[in-house]
């Protein structure tokens, strides 16, 4: 038993760098998709809602296999490590798109009214007056989000990345004890979730105070 | 056009609405006013809700954009057909002129009394912290609120709010200051203190643009009254005939139905 313990260790380091990776895209991509749906442009906000709905739309799972078993048929090429995060990456930015717009939609017109008043632009709005406000409200739905990919890395182990799930079905095979290995994994994925709910957290309250 | 003729001098208005005009779809709300503000003046606008006057006043910094004609500050067209960047830059200059205030306030949550009053000065006139600091202690120990100059909007009473909040546009040194409805929102003992403030605008001589439904407050300050109804200017005078002796049936309707509601 002992034998796979630093087994496990490593695979636990390779689901918090696919998650630490997943959601650094998943931020940015949010950002941008968000500022899509938002644009003044219909093509743009067409684009942005396309997709949304997209990869909103369709099993995470299924989009792993698209990009990765389906990715060489078109001329991409990508190792199972960086078709995951590039996969989980796109999926989570999907959902933080939703989260970062609803977060800045749901700022009062008012602010933006008081503020193009005193005759600030669209941009400085934006800037010193609705993001500030909006970032506050985002911490904690982003969380979910972060929270939900987290758990969605166990997919990647259908595409053969050595992390946690990947590495509990792995020794099943020698050591013939599957309520063990998935326990062990499971305990695991808690105290990365658990981890990361308490950084959350911690932003949340200190948004609030500043 | 309902030029009342003695008060209208030859000078050129310094607010000029010409035949302002605002449709939403079939529904017309603002039909063919006309209005000349002079420098210095003190226009107060009353009338049933609905009546368009707050389109009216937000048609003047183009929150609510004119369908129809036109408005002037000084010999500066505000709502012009320029292409969408162009026009920005336009009306972003036109705003810093005209100071607003508004009748939830609307200040900036996550900034101080402070902030709020120097983010304009700071980002649109380029003033260091010093002198935005300053300006930002003049202007509020003018509303009486210097000595809650670091607390956060949340820490005080709406009376107080909207005060910061006059400071905050008097902040931008505008030429006209438009107010809607400034004390409807306000705890009837938290009026008394906004419109002191907007009386001692008044005697700077501050051209002032007011939608009220305090029909006394209107009565002590202002110099000109117009009555709106359905999208249009029903009446129009000084304050003293507008109040004492309308001549039209629906300015005297109205009168009498609103003081009735205030002696409930």
């Amino acid at each position: 038993m002992q034998k796979v313990f630093p087994f496990f260790l490593e695979a636990a380091w390779i689901t918090v760098l696919l998650s630490v990776l997943t959601t650094i895209l998943g931020l940015i991509l949010g950002a941008v998709g968000a500022s899509a749906r938002l644009s003044r442009f219909a093509l743009i906000r067409f684009l942005g809602a396309a997709y949304v709905s997209v990869f909103r739309g369709t099993p995470a799972l299924i989009q792993l296999f698209i990009l990765y078993f389906g990715g060489p048929q078109i001329g991409i090429q990508l190792d199972a490590f960086q078709a995951g995060v590039i996969g989980l990456g796109i999926n989570a930015g999907a959902y933080m798109t939703e989260t970062m717009r609803g977060a800045i939609i749901a700022i009062d017109k008012g602010q933006i009214e008081a503020a193009r008043t005193v005759g600030l632009s669209r941009f400085q709005t934006m800037r010193y007056v609705v993001l500030p406000q909006a970032m506050r409200l985002m911490i904690r739905p982003l969380g979910v989000n972060i929270n939900a990919m987290i758990k969605a890395t166990a997919l990647v182990a259908a595409i053969s990345v050595v992390e946690l799930t990947y590495t509990a079905q792995r020794f099943i095979g020698s050591t013939y004890k599957p309520f063990e290995m998935f326990l062990i994994a499971g305990i695991l994925y808690m105290i990365i979730i658990y981890i990361t709910g308490q950084a959350v957290s911690w932003l949340d309250r200190k948004a609030r105070i500043s | 056009m309902n030029d009342q003729g003695d008060h209208m001098t030859d000078q050129k208005p310094f607010v000029d609405i010409q035949h302002a005009q605002k449709s939403y779809g079939a529904l017309e709300v603002l039909k063919d006013i006309n209005l000349q503000v002079q420098k210095g003046q003190i226009v107060a606008i009353i009338g049933p809700s609905g009546s368009g006057k707050s389109t009216l006043l937000r048609a003047i910094n183009d929150l609510d954009p004119l369908t129809g004609g036109e408005i002037w500050l000084e010999d500066k067209q505000i709502n012009k057909n320029l292409p969408h960047r162009q026009y920005e830059k336009h009306i972003n200059l036109v705003r810093q002129e005209i100071g607003m205030v508004f009748q939830h306030f609307n200040l900036f949550p996550h900034l101080t009394v402070r902030g709020n009053v120097t983010l304009a000065p700071k980002m649109l006139k380029g003033l260091s912290d010093a002198d935005a600091n300053k300006l930002a202690e003049e202007q509020l120990d003018k509303v009486g609120m210097l000595e809650r100059i670091d607390y956060y909007p949340s820490q005080l009473s709406g009376g107080q709010k909207q005060r910061v909040a006059i400071a905050r546009a008097l902040a931008m040194n505008p030429k006209v200051m438009l107010f809607d409805e400034a004390t409807s929102a306000l705890d009837p003992e938290l009026v008394e203190e906004v419109n002191l403030v907007m009386k001692k605008l008044a005697e700077e001589h501050m051209t002032m643009i007011i939608v009220t439904h305090e029909m006394s407050f209107a009565e002590s300050v202002c110099d000109r009254v117009l009555f709106m109804d359905q999208g249009v200017v029903v009446e129009e005078g000084p304050p003293e005939v507008m109040f004492r002796n309308p001549k039209n049936d629906r300015t005297k309707e109205f009168l009498r139905k609103h003081l009735a509601g205030q002696h409930r």
